[in-house]
């Protein structure tokens, strides 16, 4: 039995890693083919990664890309949500508030299909109206649209470190002499902090990862790197993309050390209460 | 204490939460430098009347008054009143140094004099040492020293206590009772504590306000309060009484169970239906020749200070508390001073308190036993 567990558990992590590390070797063929690892003479292992960082590579220009749209609509999820989760958590009514979860779970359930076609057709339909081309503003149509899909992945992460938190240190700080606004800030901010990070964090990846919906409220001026990836495909491909992918993989690895890190050297912050 | 001025002044407060009357026409003075307990079961409205101070909430009617100036809407971090909650309510992200000072930094004090104040206030309630901790990292008693000195270092005119030994142990409530004490005189400021717990109330304040069903039903110094019950409710509240039926003859003699007694009451009608209080302490356990009444001892209990027993006389059963032990079925006189003995008027309450004819273990067995019957 003992036996049989282990070989599953060895299955699972080699169907799960086995993938990556190939990528990862193959990041380092010579040659131009994409299955088959080559090593050609006069071009050092590092090649791809050569040909990666070369001046105006739309790869890098597309990663780029990514990361801002990544960062800013993150940045507007976060306090968005957090915003909501607070009005949520204040509500006296609990058929209000129990419709409003409602509201803002359909989106996390919709398929991302019908997400991004539905905003595609509105924006179309406000571009018409204002006259504008979605080719030019196509930033905005990503921004609005990745806003619209992350922020209610970061209010359910706020929401339960409110529940958790003590309705009397809002009022405490008050009696302390802190206006409502001024005990928020000062009092639950740092109790629910760890959820608006961790809100941060998924409504980032979220974005960041995202090509169905982006493929449909994307224009010519502004891509994010999945999409121009999947036009890639259709074109010939060479390993630069293994390369590409490594060092994202790379720091994604850097970031998860780092936290665990943090979050190691805290253990008495977000656990006890 | 007579020529000190209100420094709190409730008039017609009357408060609702969904249309349920938790606070029914209250009037309430409470003078400078008091230390003013609100003593009242759950659900009695003293916790809300201590929020209608803080100015977390607004009553639905009525003026509260603050220094002669009514305060009605104003928010609570404008009052010159802190609060104790009853969890504390502790910043967790900050330690015990910078709870404390939480409300001297929003307030801009200098730092040299914030410094000062902190230290002052943490070396009072016996915390020194302990500045850096978390406050999550403390034991119950030391979160509610923090919570202390947090409100208190604030200078302010009031403070108010919502319960705060409730989450203690026994023996450590009795030390942060005579300590909560030690700080309100060194300091003299006035203390609005709220509490269900009678004898804590008695032992800490100067005045006692005893609250029911969200009316007053009476305010006095513990001794008055404990002596002197305006009605059966606060006479069964406040220790234990017997409470009989009885008629005043006249000024100073009363019927009860049969017979005539003396007693110190007067201004009452004559022949005016009363109820009498006997405190089970005040009542003599004598042979039955010299006894006043007659009874038979159904139940002694042992109570480390004294016997507590229960004694059927004619059927109404009394509580007496003795050192003298006697054996169940003893036949027993009761002798009463006229002192022991006092005469309320009739109430809505008379007759719903001070028998204790429900008061023994197999009646608790029965009423157990029912109860696990009603779970399965």
């Amino acid at each position: 039995m003992k036996h049989v567990n282990r070989l599953i558990m060895a299955l699972v992590y080699i169907f799960l890693y086995a993938p990556l590390l190939v990528m990862v070797i193959f990041s380092f063929s010579g040659g131009n083919h994409t299955s088959v690892f080559q090593v050609v003479e006069g071009r050092p292992f590092y090649y791809w990664y050569e040909q990666l960082f070369r001046e105006g590579n739309p790869l890098l220009r597309c990663l780029w890309n990514s990361i801002q749209l990544g960062i800013v609509s993150a940045l507007i999820a976060t306090v968005l949500g957090t915003v909501a989760a607070v009005g949520i958590y204040r509500m006296k009514n609990r058929r209000l508030s129990s419709s409003m979860m409602m509201v803002n779970n359909i989106p996390m359930m919709n398929p991302e299909i019908v997400t991004g076609v539905s905003m595609m057709l509105l924006f179309m339909f406000v571009g018409v109206m204002l006259g504008v081309s979605g080719e030019k503003t196509n930033f905005w149509t990503l921004l609005i649209a990745h806003v619209t899909f992350s922020t209610p992945y970061v209010l359910l992460n706020v929401l339960p470190k409110l529940r958790q938190t003590d309705p009397h240190l809002l009022e405490a700080a008050q009696d302390l002499g802190c206006t409502p606004t001024k005990a928020f800030f000062k009092v639950v901010i740092p109790q629910i902090r760890p959820g608006i990070v961790a809100g941060f964090l998924m409504a980032f990846t979220l974005s960041f990862d995202d090509f169905v919906i982006s493929y449909y409220t994307t224009g010519s001026s502004f891509k994010t790197l999945p999409v121009y990836i999947y036009n890639m495909v259709r074109k010939p491909v060479t390993p630069e993309i293994y390369a590409l992918y490594s060092i994202i993989l790379a720091g994604i690895l850097v970031l998860l050390i780092v936290y665990n890190v943090v979050s190691a050297k805290t253990p008495a912050a977000g656990k006890k209460r | 204490m007579s020529e000190l001025k209100n420094l709190i002044e409730l008039r017609n407060i009357s408060m609702s939460f969904d249309g349920e009357t938790v606070l029914d026409d209250l009037n309430l003075s409470i003078k400078d430098g008091e230390f003013v307990t609100f003593l009242g079961a759950s659900g009695c409205g003293k916790t809300t009347t201590l929020r209608i101070i803080a100015g977390f909430i607004d009553p639905i009617q009525g003026d509260v008054f603050f220094d002669g100036e009514r305060i009605n809407g104003v928010p609570p971090h404008k009052r010159n009143v802190n609060t104790i909650f009853q969890r504390y309510a502790l910043f967790p992200h900050l330690n015990v140094y910078e709870n404390v000072a939480f409300g001297l930094r929003v307030a801009k004090v200098p730092k040299e004099e914030l410094h000062e104040r902190v230290m002052e206030m943490i070396a009072m309630v016996n915390l020194k040492g302990l500045e850096h901790r978390k406050v999550d990292k403390l034991s119950g008693g030391q979160q509610q020293r923090v919570a202390i000195a947090r409100a208190i270092v604030n200078r302010p005119k009031v403070l108010l206590l919502d319960e705060p030994l409730a989450a203690l142990d026994y023996k450590l409530r009795k030390d942060m009772q005579n300590e909560l004490k030690r700080i309100q005189r060194q300091l003299g400021i006035t203390f609005i504590f709220v509490t269900h717990d009678q004898e804590e109330a008695l032992s800490m304040s100067d005045t006692v306000v005893v609250m029911n069903e969200g009316k007053i039903q009476q305010i006095g110094s513990p001794t008055d309060i404990y002596n002197e019950p305006i009605n059966a409710f606060v006479a069964d509240f406040i220790g234990e009484s017997n409470i009989i039926a009885g008629t005043m003859v006249r000024d100073y003699l009363v019927r009860m169970d049969g017979r005539n007694f003396t007693c110190l009451d007067h201004g009452f009608g004559e022949n005016e239906p009363v109820d009498v209080v006997i405190r089970p302490e005040d009542v003599d356990i004598v042979p039955l020749d010299r006894g006043m009444l007659e009874g038979e001892v159904t139940s002694v209990i042992f109570k480390g200070v004294h016997y507590e027993m229960i004694i059927d006389v004619c059927g109404f059963k009394w509580m007496v508390q003795t050192t003298d032990v006697q054996e169940v079925g003893d036949k027993v006189g009761l002798y009463i001073e006229p002192d022991a003995i006092h005469i309320m008027k009739k109430s809505k309450y008379s007759d719903m308190f001070g028998d204790y004819s429900t008061y023994s273990d197999e009646m608790e067995e029965a009423l157990a036993g029912e109860e696990e019957e009603e779970q399965a």
